[in-house]
């Protein structure tokens, strides 16, 4: 196993990458100050070991750079280098968030025309930048809903309605913001069950939560249908924008009935992603819900910018500032460099590769709902199962042929789900070349199916005990 | 065939029924499908406290794999009064022996009619046509 040592492992007494010079100024009075009573115990290693060490591990990483990365419902598009270009000038970079409005005019300017532009794409005239993913930004949106209720004196909703397709942070977001989950079934064609959604609506219920296009991909075609039937039991609806890729340019979700949604920057808008943030999950909600909008909120006047902290009925702040501005700073290049034209194709590229993969997949691989999908799809190994070859068999196969895998059973209502999102941004070439080497994956399921079950053969480690991992980790390094 | 002495919920859980007394499990097809035939791929499996009361249909634990992690839901009404501690450190008996030791709680009931749940015999059909 090509395991590679930590430096705490390669550390020897004594050596270093660099050697002060002797002190030349004044030492500094430190009488009373809490000084540690022996020196931290870090690495001792030389430059040549340190920079291998780095490369060595940076070579290991598996990202969009360097592969494709079709990971269902989590969007990983390519990220701009123009992106990273305007958040490493100086300007914004190195502004602090106390900053008086007069000294950071630029940067309070990209963060109200990120909210403007987001108003755009869905229709929601008032947005916060605040959240700092997508799961706070469900929350916040389900405490905005909280204060609603609470004004107008209907606290007795407190139900959620939830798709059984949804992202587990639905249920969980409700549950935090005090309100209880409750669940819709999908009918067999995948999509919400509107008759039980019907049956389950009443004067508790405080709003219904859609991911549009839901987790399978699948546009919802009654969801104007179910808005009104909320909306007619005095609820909200609250859209999870995760897949809003499919539908940016084409479809303002405030046109079919959502009140409430939030957008994943850092899926739709391209910021980085993944490695646990910083992500951005700002809130877009309708006009009579923006008086509740976390604080401080961005301000333009004659005078120019400023933050504004008056807001008597707003649910107050989220978190210590405002949001993660290098991410929506990222968004903002991302979104000026394509317009509105721009972001348009954007959806209908991601769509139509999504397509193109789903028609060339689906007759290796079982498609449950083989339908027009949006941006994503959903496949499963049913006709793999003869051989015992399973969606986690055919991922860990990929990533030997060079590809990450794809989303591996999620959605839940789907048994074996592959969940497929090729992006906008991949050339014929990859998806082909993609497509080759599932079908390779599928004849080797049929011939020898016992072979996948080693799979991955390529990579530093074999295929790793998941089981055991969740029931006996091993969280810190202990020196031998 | 899967035994005929008890009785079953279309989500896969068991019901055995003794005087006013049902032990409730998970089938071996649910236990097969949660961890791909690897019984390692189970991972953790959340039981009630004693004591609880349970309607049809109440989720009462849940039980988790390395790829999913699904309800466990109550086919008969009543009151939890044991609960297979084995299992929390073992969850291999579940797929090694689902029908017997791997009984999950057991409840006094409150209704004692198991109408709402279907026999073994359709059990089998439902699953054929899944497949």
């Amino acid at each position: 196993m090509n395991k590679d040592l930590l430096l705490y492992e390669k550390s020897r007494a004594g050596r270093r990458t660099l050697r002060l010079g002797a002190l030349d100024v004044p030492a500094a009075d430190t009488t009373g100050l809490p000084l540690r009573q022996s020196p931290p115990d870090l690495p001792q290693i030389g430059e040549l070991e340190l920079v291998r060490h780095y490369v060595r591990l940076s070579k290991k990483n598996v990202s969009i750079a360097d592969s494709f990365y079709p990971l269902g419902s989590c969007t990983m598009k390519y990220n701009p280098l123009a992106n990273e270009v305007a958040a490493t000038i100086a300007g914004f970079s190195e502004a602090h968030p106390l900053l008086d409005a007069g000294r950071c005019q630029g940067a309070l300017a990209v963060m109200k025309r990120v909210e403007e532009f987001l108003a755009a794409v869905t229709g929601l005239p008032c947005v916060t930048l605040h959240p700092a993913a997508g799961a706070q930004g469900e929350l916040s949106a389900l405490l905005v809903a909280n204060a609603h209720f609470a004004a107008r004196g209907e606290q007795a909703r407190t139900k959620v309605l939830i798709p059984d397709s949804a992202h587990g942070t639905n249920p969980a977001s409700a549950a935090v913001a005090g309100l209880e989950p409750v669940t819709v079934s999908s009918g067999k064609d995948g999509l919400v069950d509107v008759d039980d959604l019907q049956s389950k609506l009443g004067t508790d219920t405080a709003g219904f939560m859609v991911t549009n296009p839901n987790t399978l991909g699948l546009f919802e075609p009654r969801i104007a249908e179910i808005c009104e039937k909320v909306h007619t039991a005095g609820a909200l609806v609250y859209m999870d924008g995760a897949n809003l890729n499919a539908l940016m340019g084409i479809a303002r979700p405030a046109d079919f009935g959502v009140d409430m949604m939030h957008t994943n920057l850092h899926k739709t808008f391209s910021t980085p992603h993944g490695g646990g943030g910083p992500g951005a999950g700002p809130i877009c909600v309708s006009e009579e819900l923006g008086v509740y909008l976390p604080v401080p909120r961005v301000v333009e006047s004659e005078s120019g910018f400023h933050l504004e902290t008056d807001a008597p009925e707003s649910i107050g702040m989220l978190r210590g500032w405002s949001s993660n501005f290098g991410v929506i700073l990222r968004a903002y290049a991302y979104m000026r460099r394509l317009g509105p034209d721009g972001v348009r194709r954007v959806a209908e590229n991601a769509v139509i590769n999504a397509n193109y993969l789903r028609v060339r997949l689906r007759d290796a691989y079982h498609v449950p709902f083989d339908g027009l999908c949006m941006h994503e799809f959903v496949a499963t190994t049913r006709h793999q199962r003869p051989g015992g070859v399973h969606a986690v068999d055919v991922a860990k196969r990929l990533i030997d042929l060079g590809h990450h895998p794809m989303t591996v059973y999620f959605p839940l209502v789907v048994n074996e789900a592959m969940m497929i999102e090729p992006t906008e941004t991949e050339t014929k070439e990859t998806l082909d070349a993609f497509v080759e080497d599932m079908l390779l994956i599928a004849d080797e399921a049929r011939e020898r199916p016992e072979s996948l079950h080693d799979a991955p053969l390529s990579t530093p480690v074999g295929r790793l005990d998941e089981g055991r991992a969740v029931k006996e980790p091993v969280l810190r390094f202990r020196r031998g | 065939m899967r035994p005929d002495d008890r009785k079953y919920l279309e989500t896969h859980e068991w019901a055995k029924v003794t005087g006013d007394i049902a032990l409730i499990g998970l089938t071996d097809f649910a236990i097969h499908e949660l961890c791909s035939g690897n019984e390692g791929d189970l991972v953790y499996c959340d039981l009630p406290e004693t004591g609880r009361t349970l309607e049809v249909g109440e989720t009462f634990g849940e039980i988790e794999s390395v790829k999913a992690v699904a309800d466990l839901s109550s086919p008969v009404e009543g009151e939890v009064i044991e609960v297979n501690e084995a299992i929390e450190d073992h969850l291999e008996i579940l797929s090694s022996d689902p029908w017997e030791q791997g009984w999950m709680v057991k409840i006094k009931l409150t209704k004692k009619s198991m109408d709402h749940l279907i026999d073994a015999e359709t059990y089998e059909s439902m699953l054929a046509k899944q497949s």
